[in-house]
């Protein structure tokens, strides 16, 4: 089975107008950065990939994840993890739901409970898991999220200017371990940056759109 | 795919259960108004029915008085909103205003309309804390300034309880119409803040409350409850005259009645019309008025009128409710004493088994039918997220439909239809009415926060695999409590409010607070009156109570949802 994410001929058109297009492969542990004025396209290439498109747009082309054809699948069933410059934890939810929230379901109440504990302190953050998501501060949150979308296990990863919100010595602790667990997990990222520092840090391939 | 299906089908649902009986109604006031009326052993085509209607005398004064009393009200209301956002807004004056007036927004009309008779009567609050000292009067003079022959009292009762509706309507639409910038700019310019406002900032605004105005006009032209409290009884209002019709023991009376309602149908479509018309003459002169270029006179001046004149309608209508809870406390009150000699809770005691059956009833109507209706709104919301077709102008249209055509112009015609299939009992059928006044509201409530919230959520829980119907109910759902259980209080607060339904389609069997206070108006039993006023306020009011604190109990370790 061949392992990573393939873009075959993406093509997003909004209201019929051509607005973007990708047409490349990313190897499991690759990651490849698209740059590119505001307003081009990069969130919505990422949306075409998560099946998260507005009314406003249509997409032709394949994608292909680990040897399975995905381009029309549901967006719960497509195994792509997804970050933003917010964190997006749910607010209704403590910290340790918000985990339960991504894991996959099986396991007992305690194997899970487990499980969460065991993500909590992967992440420097023993004891969080009653916390009320609101009070953690931006490095916190952005762990939290990142160990939530991990949890779901997901088959690639996506970052739409993961690391803008953070100020600069945060950024760089939160890239290296994003790039560490994505390694670590053989997983495809593709990641939208306009820094070029986030480019240099994750070492692939750059491609510039517009 | 085989759960989506009813879910798209919710949509045509929820315009079946709103349009369905507007259109139903308005059939069946069309039969029996050229003659056909089989129950009452009439069949037509005939114009009888149309020349009692033109030989009832008081027709002219009637329709003359919808007519005036619609429109000043609209109008007057109208304006003073614009003197009030224009003079103030963004101000600590402004926002103090709108501190007071929003909560007035779900008081029962009946409720308000007693409140304001209470204080205005020649016996009341007002007569009573000015004597004897200042009138000299130790009885209450023979004034008729409740039920005056003009409907004065009528229109001051109906721009009480619409100016904190357009008000809180205009808001909305600032919110959406970036006004602050317009007036930034129109100040700059060396414009008056009324002036600039009024020449940048309304026009946008109008464009979105029109729908919200034409709702007032309509309203105004043949409310019920409010002329049976305050309004001229010889004539009445065309709307209440169609009411004796009805309630008459002679059912051929009913064939007159649905005559009346045809013309108050057309009464309330020939005056939009106008109104129409008037909106682009006014908007035409408005543009010659702009291009002048004055900067604004009289400016002071404008500002405090509609200062004085905002505060004191809502002033009017607290001091109004103040009144019905001193008065269903009341001992006995002699005439010129501004309070009474005791208190007490001897009215409570002697209505209380009234009050709780009707409460029941009014609980019952209300809960359902804003829980039907919130159901509904939420499948509608949910089929437009999925499907990305938002409400279109004519879907709007559409929602405001029920609002816009005259309750006494297709209830008759209802309740005739549902006598003649001989469905006219039950709480069933009251629901069913209520739910059409009940739906559009809760569907303007709920749908600015619907779609106000981050869908970059519904994107993350979907990554993370959930269901569309997960994320709904896990995500969605729960994040837009607070927006939710406030639809469901306006819903509550609508229904509660609700007159001419319950009476007409409950078929006199269905008893609620609303009804009941209504019915006491002819008697001026002013203990009993106080005593349901105030119960059908709190009915309307606790729901609102519960919609802050429920979320707050539920999320007070959540702080990101206080937002
Ligand atoms: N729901 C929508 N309907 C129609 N057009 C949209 C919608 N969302 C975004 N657009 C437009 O599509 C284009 C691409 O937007 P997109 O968000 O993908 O840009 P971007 O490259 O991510 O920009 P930025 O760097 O500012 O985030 C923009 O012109 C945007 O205005
Ligand atoms: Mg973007």
């Amino acid at each position: 089975m061949d392992k990573g994410m393939t873009l075959r001929n993406l093509r997003i058109t909004r209201d019929g107008q051509p607005l973007v297009g990708l047409d490349r492969a990313i190897a499991a542990g690759e990651v490849l950065t698209v740059m590119g004025p505001s307003g081009v396209g990069k969130s919505t290439l990422l949306a075409a990939i998560t099946g998260t498109l507005g009314p406003a747009f249509k997409c032709s082309g394949e994608i292909w994840l680990d040897g399975h054809e995905i381009s029309n699948a549901a967006p719960h069933e497509r195994r792509v993890g997804i970050l933003f410059q917010d964190d997006l934890l749910f607010p209704h939810l403590s910290v340790a739901e918000n985990l339960a929230f991504g894991l996959r379901p099986g396991g007992s109440r305690t194997q899970r409970r487990a499980q969460i504990d065991a993500a909590l302190s992967e992440i420097d953050l023993d004891g969080f898991a009653d916390r009320d998501p609101a009070t953690l501060s931006g490095g916190q949150k952005a762990r939290v999220a990142l160990m939530r979308m991990l949890l779901s296990e997901p088959c690639a990863l996506l970052l739409d200017e993961a690391f803008s919100g953070l100020d600069a010595a945060l950024r760089e602790q939160m890239r290296t371990l994003v790039f560490e667990r994505a390694k670590a997990r053989s997983l495809p990222v593709l990641m939208v940056t306009h820094d070029t520092e986030d480019a240099a840090a994750a070492g692939g391939d750059v491609i510039r759109l517009g | 795919m085989t759960k989506g299906l009813p879910l798209r089908a919710l949509p045509a649902l929820t315009l079946l259960a709103m349009l369905g009986p507007v259109a139903a109604g308005l059939w069946g006031t069309v039969l029996p108004a050229f003659g056909h009326f089989p129950v009452a052993g009439q069949s037509g085509p005939s114009l009888d029915p149309i020349r009692h209607l033109l030989d009832w005398p008081g027709l002219g004064k009637a329709i003359w008085l919808s007519v005036f009393t619609g429109v000043t009200a609209t109008v007057v209301s109208l304006g003073l909103v614009v003197l009030i956002t224009a003079g103030w807004w963004g101000t600590r004056t402004f926002r103090a205003l709108e501190r007071i007036l929003s909560p007035l927004l779900s008081v029962p009309h009946a409720a308000a309309a007693f409140g304001l008779a209470f204080l205005i009567a020649p016996s009341g609050w007002f007569a009573r804390i000015a004597s004897p000292v200042l009138t000299g009067w130790d009885r209450p003079p023979d004034w008729l300034i409740v039920n005056d022959p003009w409907g004065l009292s009528l229109v001051a009762g109906l721009v009480a309880k619409e100016v904190p509706f357009l008000l809180l309507m205009t808001l909305a639409a600032l919110g959406q119409s970036d006004g602050t910038r317009g007036l930034r700019v129109a100040q700059a310019l060396g414009y008056g803040r009324l002036t600039g406002w009024v020449k940048c900032v309304f026009p946008r605004v109008y464009a979105q409350i029109r729908l919200p105005v034409f709702v007032v006009l309509a309203f105004g032209m043949s409310v019920v409850d409010v002329a049976v409290i305050l309004g001229p009884s010889t004539p009445p209002p065309l709307s209440v005259q169609i009411l004796r019709w009805m309630n008459d023991p002679d059912l051929s009376q009913r064939l007159t009645a649905a005559a009346g309602a045809l013309l108050q149908l057309a009464l309330v479509l020939g005056t939009l019309g106008v109104w129409i018309l008037a909106e682009r003459a006014i908007g035409a002169a408005g543009r010659r008025w702009t291009a002048r270029g004055g900067r604004g006179r009289f400016e002071t001046g404008l500002r405090w009128i509609g200062f004085v004149t905002g505060g004191a309608s809502a002033i009017a209508v607290l001091a109004g409710l103040s009144g019905l809870v001193v008065w269903s406390f009341a001992g006995f009150w002699a005439f010129p004493d501004a309070l009474p000699g005791g208190f007490g809770l001897r009215n409570w005691n002697r209505h209380w088994p009234g009050i709780t059956d009707a409460f029941t009833d009014t609980a019952v109507v209300a809960l359902v039918s804003a829980g039907l209706a919130l159901a509904l709104v939420i499948g509608c919301l949910e089929a437009e997220t999925r499907s990305g077709r938002t409400l279109t102008r004519r879907g709007l249209w559409l929602l405001y439909l029920p609002l816009l055509v005259p309750q006494t112009a297709f209830l008759p015609g209802l309740q005739t239809l549902l006598l003649s299939l001989g469905a006219d009992r039950g709480l069933g059928p009251v629901i069913a009415a209520h739910l059409v006044f009940v739906l559009p509201y809760v569907f303007l409530s709920l749908g600015d926060p619907w779609r106000a919230w981050d869908q970059r959520n519904a994107r993350v829980a979907a990554s993370l695999g959930a269901t569309p119907a997960a994320v709904l109910w896990r995500v969605r759902l729960p994040m837009l409590l607070r927006p939710i259980l406030t639809a469901v209080a306006v819903g509550v607060a609508v229904s509660v409010g609700q007159y001419l339904p319950t009476l007409l389609i409950g078929g006199g069997r269905v008893a609620t607070l609303t009804t009941e206070a209504v019915a006491l108006a002819s008697g001026g039993d002013r203990r009993a009156i106080g005593v349901y006023a105030v119960a059908q306020t709190a009915a309307a009011l606790l729901p609102f109570a519960a919609a802050l604190a429920i979320p707050a109990l539920m999320w007070r370790n959540r702080r990101g949802l206080h937002g």
